[in-house]
Order: C-alpha cells, then sequence, then structure tokens
C-alpha cells in the first residue's frame, strides 16, 4: 500500500526533479503537508507548528543527495529530526539505590497503569530482579482484584491492600512487606486521576515524599488527542515524571501523544505497549514511532526504494 | 469548566478586537479548532463554510463569527434519529461496545442508575469475561446502585453469558438488560468476530435485539476514534455514542467529523466517575463549551 504522505510528498515535488538544493521556496509546500500529517497524526497544533519551523532550517540549503528526489531527502530530513526529538535511542529504567527501588504508575483514568504495572513486573522478573506489585488505587471499584489477578498469573507477591485504607498508609505498609518477602523492586499502581483534579494530585505527590521513588512513569495512552501536551504537562510540574510508557499501539493510532508528550516534559517514552496480554511491553524505539507518526510504515524503506 | 470559559473568551477577544475577518482571526480559529481535536478536515470544512458566507458578506460583524461557527457545529451533532427510549420494548436489550478503557462498564452503571430513576428495572450482564476482575467491577457497580448483576465464571464464552442472561431477564421480569462487553481494539478481527457473535446470539433469542447498541468514545482520544466508529459500525449497526471523561480539559472535537462522516447520534455525555456523572448530549451545550 503506497503511504498518504509519500505519494502527497511526489505530487509537491514532481515539477522539481534535478534542483540541486533545497530551497525555501521548493520546501514550503513540502512543509505544508508535514504539518498536516502531523496534525492528522493528533501531534500537538504548537509542537507541530515549532517542528514544521525547524526542519525549514535544517533542510535549506542541503544538497539533494543523488540517489534521492528533492520529496524523499525532506522526509528524510523530517524522520531524521522526529527521531532525534523522540530522544534518538531507547531509554531502559533507571533502578539504581537502596533496596527496594520503586515504580510509581500515575496517568489518567483507563489509560492502562494497573495493566502496564503486571506488565512491568513481569519483564523485570524476566530480567533476574523481584519484583513486588503494589495496588495503591481504592477507588475504581474491583482496582485492588485486578492488580491481584494479574499477579497471580504472573506467579508473583502482592502487597495485600485494602479499600478502607489510605493510600499513603499502602505506599508505607509495602516497603516492610518488600523487605519480608525479599523483593528489591516495588511497582505502585496509582488510581486514574484527572490532571486538574488539585485534591487527587496532591496524594501522588504524598506517595511520591514517603516512597522516593527511582521512577515515576507517565502512562498514557497512544491514542491521545490534543489534549496530551496539558495532561504531560501537569502532571510533571506536579511530580516530575521520569519517563512515559505509551500504552495500546496495537491498534491503528498515529501516536502523534508520543511526540507531544516528549517535547513538553523532555522525558524519554521508555515502553510502549502492544496489547493487552502480560508479555506485550517493548522497549520504545524512537525510529519506529517516526515512521508511524508519519504514517509512512517505515520511512528507510522508502527512501531506497527511489 | 474553567478552561472551556477561557478558551470562549480566547474566540470573543479575538474576534471583538478586530474589525474585520482577516487571515489571522481564521488562523487562531483554526487552532482552536484543531486543538479541540475535531481534525484537519473537519476544521477546513467548517471555515470553509463560514469564510463563504464572510465573503458573501452575511458575516462581515466579526462577533458573529464564533456564532456562525457554533450553528454549524450544532447542525452537524443534530443527528436525526430515533430518541433513546428504553421503554420501547420488554426487555429493552442495550450492548455497549468500545475499545480498551474508554468508559464502558462505568457507564453501564450510570446509564442502568438513570434507568433506575425513571421507573424501569434493569439488569446488568458481566459480558467481558477477559479482563482481569472486569466481572467484579460490574459486581461493585451493581450493589452501588442496587442493581442485580448476571455472570459467569471468569473466561467464559461472552456469547453464553448474554445468552443465558436473557433468560434469567425474562425470568426476573427485567424491564431493561445492558450487556457489557470485554474492550478490543477496532482492528483485532478475531475480537471483532466475537463481538459480531454476542450480537447474533441476543439477536437469535430475541429478533427485535438488540434494541440499541452504543458505542462508547473516550473524550481524550484524538483522530482514532473516527477509525474506531467506522470499524466498530462495520461490525454491527450501532443505533448511538457516548461521550465519556469531558470533565477534563479535553473537548471531545472529534465527534464532529464522526457524526458528520457516520451520521450517528451522541445519546449520553460522562462527566466523572459517580453514578449521576452521565448527561444526555446537548448539540448547542457541545458546541458552545468548544468554542
Ligand atoms: N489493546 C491494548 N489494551 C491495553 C493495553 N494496555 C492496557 N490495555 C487495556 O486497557 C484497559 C484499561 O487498562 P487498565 O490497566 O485497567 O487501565 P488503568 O490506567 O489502570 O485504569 P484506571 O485504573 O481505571 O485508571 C484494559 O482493558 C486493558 O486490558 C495495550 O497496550 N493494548
Ligand atoms: N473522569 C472520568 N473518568 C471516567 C469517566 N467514565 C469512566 N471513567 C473512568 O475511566 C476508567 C476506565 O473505565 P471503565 O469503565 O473501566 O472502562 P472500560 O471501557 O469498561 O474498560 P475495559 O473494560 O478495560 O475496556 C475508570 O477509572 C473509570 O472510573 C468519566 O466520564 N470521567
Ligand atoms: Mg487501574
Ligand atoms: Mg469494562
Amino acid at each position: 500500500m503506497f503511504d498518504n504522505l509519500s505519494s502527497k510528498f511526489q505530487k509537491v515535488f514532481r515539477h522539481l526533479k534535478g534542483h540541486g538544493k533545497l530551497t525555501e521556496q521548493n520546501i514550503q509546500e513540502a512543509l505544508r503537508e508535514v504539518r498536516l500529517a502531523l496534525l492528522e497524526a493528533d501531534v500537538h497544533y504548537k509542537v507541530a507548528k515549532d517542528f514544521v519551523k525547524t526542519i525549514a532550517q535544517r533542510a535549506v540549503g542541503q544538497e539533494v543527495m543523488g540517489s534521492l528526489t528533492p520529496g524523499q531527502q525532506v522526509i528524510k530530513i523530517v524522520n531524521e529530526a522526529l527521531t532525534d526529538l523522540m530522544g534518538g535511542t531507547a531509554a531502559p529504567l533507571e533502578l539504581t539505590g537502596k533496596s527496594p527501588q520503586v515504580i510509581v504508575l500515575v496517568g489518567l483514568q483507563g489509560s492502562g497503569k494497573t495493566t502496564t504495572a503486571a506488565k512491568l513486573a513481569r519483564h523485570l522478573s524476566k530480567n533476574k530482579r523481584r519484583p513486588c506489585l503494589v495496588p495503591a488505587d481504592v477507588y475504581r471499584p474491583a482496582a485492588i482484584d485486578q492488580l491481584t489477578t494479574l499477579a497471580g498469573q504472573l506467579n508473583l507477591p502482592v502487597f495485600p491492600s485494602s479499600v478502607d485504607q489510605k493510600p499513603e498508609d499502602i505506599v508505607r505498609g509495602a516497603v516492610g512487606f518488600a523487605r519480608e518477602h525479599q523483593c528489591d523492586t516495588l511497582i505502585v499502581d496509582t488510581a486514574g486521576r484527572l490532571h486538574v483534579d488539585q485534591e487527587l494530585m496532591d496524594e501522588l505527590r504524598r506517595i511520591k515524599a514517603i516512597l522516593e521513588p527511582q521512577e515515576v512513569l507517565l502512562v498514557a495512552d497512544a491514542m491521545t488527542g490534543q489534549d496530551a501536551v496539558r495532561v504531560a504537562s501537569s502532571f510533571h510540574e506536579a511530580l516530575h515524571i521520569t519517563g512515559v510508557v505509551l500504552t495500546k499501539l496495537d491498534g491503528d493510532a498515529r501516536g502523534g501523544a508520543a511526540l507531544s508528550i516528549r517535547a513538553v516534559t523532555g522525558c524519554p517514552i521508555k515502553f510502549v505497549g502492544v496489547g493487552e496480554k502480560l508479555d506485550a511491553l517493548e522497549v520504545f524505539h524512537p525510529d519506529r514511532m517516526s515512521s508511524r507518526i508519519l504514517g509512512m510504515g517505515d520511512v528507510l524503506t522508502i527512501i531506497e526504494k527511489a | 469548566h474553567r478552561s472551556r470559559e477561557r478558551l470562549a473568551d480566547r474566540v470573543d477577544r479575538l474576534v471583538l478586537g478586530k474589525k474585520t475577518i482577516d487571515a489571522d482571526v481564521m488562523d487562531d480559529l483554526e487552532e482552536i479548532l484543531i486543538t479541540s481535536d475535531l481534525g484537519v478536515q473537519a476544521t477546513q470544512l467548517l471555515l470553509e463554510r463560514v469564510s463563504d458566507r464572510v465573503k458573501r458578506k452575511e458575516l462581515q460583524d466579526p462577533a458573529r463569527l464564533r456564532e456562525a461557527l457554533r450553528e454549524e457545529i450544532a447542525r452537524i451533532l443534530s443527528v436525526d434519529a430515533p430518541p433513546f427510549d428504553p421503554a420501547a420494548a420488554k426487555p429493552f436489550v442495550i450492548m455497549v461496545i468500545g475499545v480498551n478503557g474508554v468508559g464502558k462498564t462505568t457507564t453501564i452503571g450510570k446509564l442502568a442508575r438513570r434507568i433506575k430513576t425513571s421507573g424501569l428495572s434493569p439488569l446488568l450482564v458481566a459480558g467481558d469475561t477477559f479482563r482481569a476482575a472486569a466481572i467484579e467491577q460490574l459486581e461493585r457497580w451493581g450493589e452501588r446502585i442496587d442493581v442485580p448483576v448476571i455472570r459467569q465464571k471468569s473466561g467464559a464464552d461472552p456469547s453464553a453469558v448474554a445468552f443465558d442472561a436473557l433468560d434469567a431477564a425474562q425470568a426476573r421480569k427485567a424491564d431493561v438488560v445492558i450487556v457489557d462487553t470485554a474492550g478490543r481494539m477496532h482492528t483485532k478481527v478475531n475480537l471483532m468476530e466475537e463481538l459480531k457473535k454476542v450480537h447474533r446470539v441476543i439477536q437469535k433469542k430475541m429478533p427485535t435485539a438488540p434494541h440499541e447498541i452504543l458505542l462508547v468514545l473516550d473524550a481524550t482520544t484524538g483522530q482514532n476514534a473516527i477509525s474506531q466508529a467506522r470499524l466498530f459500525r462495520e461490525a454491527m449497526n450501532i443505533t448511538g455514542l457516548i461521550l465519556t471523561k469531558l470533565d477534563g480539559t479535553a473537548k471531545g472535537g472529534v465527534i464532529v467529523p464522526i457524526c458528520h462522516e457516520l451520521k450517528l447520534p451522541v445519546r449520553f455525555i460522562g462527566i466523572g466517575e459517580g453514578m449521576d456523572d452521565l448527561r444526555p448530549f446537548d448539540p448547542r451545550e457541545f458546541a458552545e463549551a468548544l468554542l
């Protein structure tokens, strides 16, 4: 299937074959297409605008490589810039310091925190760590049951919290529990909340102060639209998140939220969720995400087809 | 809804501060519509419609531009459809579907509460047998609003659960049956087939059912909601939409292109996690909150 953006590019550049250098004029129309593609992928309006500006600066004056058309050259530049913006290479979890090390998962309602907690536990236990799951969502009906069931499927320890406890007391108790059970990592599942809910954001601040976690990961849905910037910046301002997990990438969302979130927080996207099952967690690859946002399968093969 | 008022103020400032509608005003409107998730095409369509009227000098007063846009949006959202009437059959069967985590189960709790308050007796069906503790979640909701829940074991065949639940509904003389389903990506063919099977089984048991098939969309979702609506509609005859999580800062503007293309009515909106946080949808009010 021939993709949208590159076929549009072909049209834009048909009359440009043979030009040696990219000029302000001849990339203008192409950059308009890039901007529209980014908006269609749900990249935030301002982020897309700034990005296109950067591209223009990068591209003007560049020689068109012998094997490429000007359109392919622009795609190449766009793809490289997108990849850079999303962090270049994959960022691992930073779990060092005294035991137990702590990962806290935060995010909006339904983004995938509880499922991701279990996926991370599985991932870490495959990497010779001893994780313990901590259900600290006392609000959503059956949230504790959900994480406890998932822990059971993985055969991993789970802190026995109950809905009449305060989340602060749960996480305090969990530290002792981890020591008793020789666990070196706590993975704390918190209730979904709106970034504008001050009371619940304060609760997260208190949980963070108690645990001093190594990682505070924002779990965000890859289908998120323009609101992603506001959500991510609010969570980041309140909690200084250390990274992002982008979930539900197994659908057909282009995932422009990845770019928006990265741009406003500067935090790396560490993992992506690619399914409901507990093995459906992958390390984030900025280059793949870039191709996906542009809606072009694999940009490199398109360029190589030249 | 502080952020919405602020957005409206922005538009006011924008149009009141300028004597004529120029390119800057259009650019700013584009930004407002795009950042409300209307998407590039719907935004262009709306701006073209009003700019035609500007050219025809119908909209020389910039202050009327905003009103004109609201009217256009409200018109698109006012889809012609039969009303939501759970008293129209007995039992009236409602299927609730959608991608993962959009708010199906919670919405069912809220909807059952509304139906119960209106004097009808609802029955909930735990048709999500896949997700961990999905059944327990619906049971907690049943306890909360005092409505019975029909369930089987985790892992049971969801169409068998629905089949048996319709028997139970008849035996208990329930007025309304609401079937929860597992969240699923609209792109997963096997899971969509499973959903169609639930639908077929309900239909076999009661040829006029399901009377409503409600697709739940999350207001935080961007352009992907269009693909969700298209593919769920291809799989079965959706009768309406529910837009959840409008209590946050997301505007849910993606329903504009969806209603435009698919002509599906929005039945309700979700504005919180509490049992009373479900409201009928009002196109005019929605358009006003948008801009
Ligand atoms: N397809 C798909 N579904 C996912 C993924 N991650 C999570 N889910 C599903 O998304 C839904 C919500 O996931 P949860 O883990 O319950 O989300 P949560 O953030 O804990 O939700 P709250 O606690 O209610 O805020 C469930 O149906 C999960 O199975 C993913 O990567 N892909
Ligand atoms: N703020 C807000 N949260 C909501 C609303 N509706 C649902 N939620 C929350 O969103 C999360 C997911 O809701 P569920 O009802 O479990 O969603 P679901 O579609 O049944 O999820 P799956 O069955 O896992 O696919 C829960 O934390 C709900 O409390 C709403 O209108 N506003
Ligand atoms: Mg959860
Ligand atoms: Mg559910």
